[in-house]
């Protein structure tokens, strides 16, 4: 899994050294910047998607993952964002200010990394330890981050919305999931009564 | 167009692009060949097929329309397209208008004007003379390329329709069948695609009716088998594929002022001190160059055109008609 998803990334560096598969066209700059996006955001629905999918098909394994493609997703935000600070905009600290705070959707976009960097750092075993409740609750972020992110990319996009929509709807189906599920149980439960619901958390 | 000269060459340009052509016919054809069964091999030892790249539209280059920057490549031109009729992705147009048939092709010509009707291709063409004219081509997303179109004057063609006094704007129409391009099967943009120019900046002498680039005919990507190119608006003010030409009094309703007028205006004039809401105009990433490092460009006011055509917006608001 960890070389899952490095794979965009070397094919990236492969398209970028003009060898591999991967070929970044007429204006690679803009593959990069796209490519990483898009991994980034990927992943970060990915990650959301761990906890129904084990409490679903009861597969305890995937959980341990979790942190792993978060992980990953910020790795791919980061490259994303040095992509756009270096390679789009060489650097020149007044743009990028200028941009961060004048276009909204950088602005959000600059909102969900910067949101990341907790979660990041504190991924470890010894801050998981050490914050316990806390670290559940700091890490509820990560709904709010993957509402920027998908935001972020509604808001770029110059006239086909068909993409963003996508992602609307997988994050949708991801957060409504979360919303409806303790109500559909209860319900559930005292429909059937005593049947077994087996509690999971 | 008072740029410094480029040192670099342009007739080693041109042969880069044929090299290009060739390695991308290899490619197709070694699908296709591969798509029948084992044969690919055969077929490019025999060589047979389609029709070479055709150099029909070789003219001489009118320097003094020019600009001395070196093009980009063939490559670069027909594979990096904002074409919605054929797609909303960069590379989309060049896989989806393999098939676009741009012959027989024929205009309609309406409106305001004593001479109207339908005009074939040749019609138009045959008394034009062609010549080449390099341009800067600035795109509303903030990049560049340097194009070798091959065309003639829009006004020359103007002139022969006789447009009447009260003809004050010229409305242009993109084909519609979503047969041929399928992005018109998407309610992306209000299809067909309908773009149009003041009379005066139509008869501008920088206005161009392209029918090639590089000497060889207008790849169907890039709006074969003719466009409008106006080198110091924004890329889609240059209409492809044009069906129609229109002579209006009023001025007509386009396809991306009428999407959303707020971001994209009638007049659409190259101009970095009018940002588009959601990104800066000031800069613009140029295509091609060998280095990813390649730092931004500086937008010109009207894309470096300013000294032939700021006169015509003398006295206009150019924040209120972006
Ligand atoms: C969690 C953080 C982020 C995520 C998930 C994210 C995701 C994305 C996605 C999915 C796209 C569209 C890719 C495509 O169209 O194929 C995109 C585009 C872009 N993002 Fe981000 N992004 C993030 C943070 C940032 C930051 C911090 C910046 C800059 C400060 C930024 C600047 C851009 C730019 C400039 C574009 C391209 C817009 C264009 O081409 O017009 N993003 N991002």
């Amino acid at each position: 899994m960890f070389l899952a998803a490095l794979v965009p990334a070397m094919l990236l560096a492969g398209g970028a050294l003009g060898v591999g598969p991967k070929q970044l066209g007429a204006d690679p700059v803009r593959t990069l910047l796209h490519s990483c996006g898009l991994t980034a955001l990927n992943l970060l629905l990915i990650t959301l998607a761990v906890t129904p999918l084990r409490q679903l098909t009861g597969w305890n394994n995937v959980q341990r993952l979790r942190r792993m493609l978060g992980l990953f997703a910020f790795f791919y935000a980061l490259l994303h964002f040095t992509v756009y600070a270096w390679l789009d905009q060489g650097l020149d600290v007044k743009a990028i200010g200028a941009d961060i705070l004048k276009r909204p959707y950088i602005t959000i976009g600059m909102l969900a990394l910067l949101m990341l960097i907790p979660l990041a750092v504190t991924s470890t075993n010894g801050w998981m330890r050490r914050l316990r409740k806390r670290w559940q609750r700091l890490h509820y972020l990560i709904y709010p981050i993957a509402i920027l992110g998908v935001w972020h990319f509604w808001w770029q996009v110059k006239k086909d919305i068909r993409e963003p929509l996508l992602y609307v709807v997988m994050l949708g189906v991801l957060l409504g999931y979360r919303l409806l599920r303790a109500p559909l149980r209860r319900l559930l439960t005292s429909r059937c009564g005593s049947a077994t619901v087996r509690e999971r958390t | 167009m008072t740029r410094p000269t480029d040192p670099r060459i342009l007739p080693s340009d041109i042969t880069r692009s044929e090299l290009f052509l060739n390695r991308r016919r290899l490619l197709e054809l070694g699908v296709a060949g591969a798509a029948f069964g084992a044969s690919g091999v055969n077929h490019l030892a025999l060589g047979a097929d389609a029709p070479p790249p055709v150099d029909r539209y070789k003219a001489p280059r009118n320097a003094a329309f020019s600009v001395t920057e070196t093009p980009n490549t063939l490559e670069e031109i027909s594979s990096y397209n904002n074409f919605y009729e054929f797609g909303t992705d960069k590379s989309d147009p060049a896989m989806n208008a393999r098939a676009f048939k741009p012959t027989p092709w024929s205009i309609t010509v309406d409106g305001e004007a004593e001479v109207k009707g339908s005009f074939t291709l040749e019609d138009i063409l045959k008394p034009q003379a062609l010549e080449e004219r390099v341009y800067r081509m600035r795109c509303v997303e903030a990049w560049s390329m340097v194009i070798p179109w091959v065309g003639f004057p829009l006004g020359d063609l103007i002139k022969r329709f006789r447009p009447t006094s009260k003809a004050k704007y010229v409305a242009f129409t993109t084909l519609m069948d979503p047969k041929q391009m399928p992005g018109e099967r998407d309610r992306v943009l209000d299809w067909p695609y309908v773009e149009g120019l003041r009379m005066d900046e139509a008869m501008h002498p920088l206005t161009l009716l392209a029918v090639g680039v590089y000497g060889k005919v207008l790849p169907n990507q890039n709006g074969a088998p003719i466009r409008l190119v106006v080198p110091w608006k924004y890329g889609f003010k240059g209409i492809k594929s044009i069906v129609r030409i229109s002579f209006t009094e009023n001025q007509p309703r386009t396809s991306w002022s009428g999407a959303a007028a707020n971001e994209y205006g009638f007049y659409a004039n190259v101009n970095p001190a009018v940002d588009h809401p959601r990104w800066s105009q000031a800069t613009e990433r140029h295509i091609g160059g060998s280095s990813l490092f390649a730092k931004r460009q500086p937008t010109l006011p009207f894309n470096g055109y300013a000294s032939q055509v700021a006169s015509l917006y003398t006295g206009m608001d150019l924040r209120r008609y972006f």
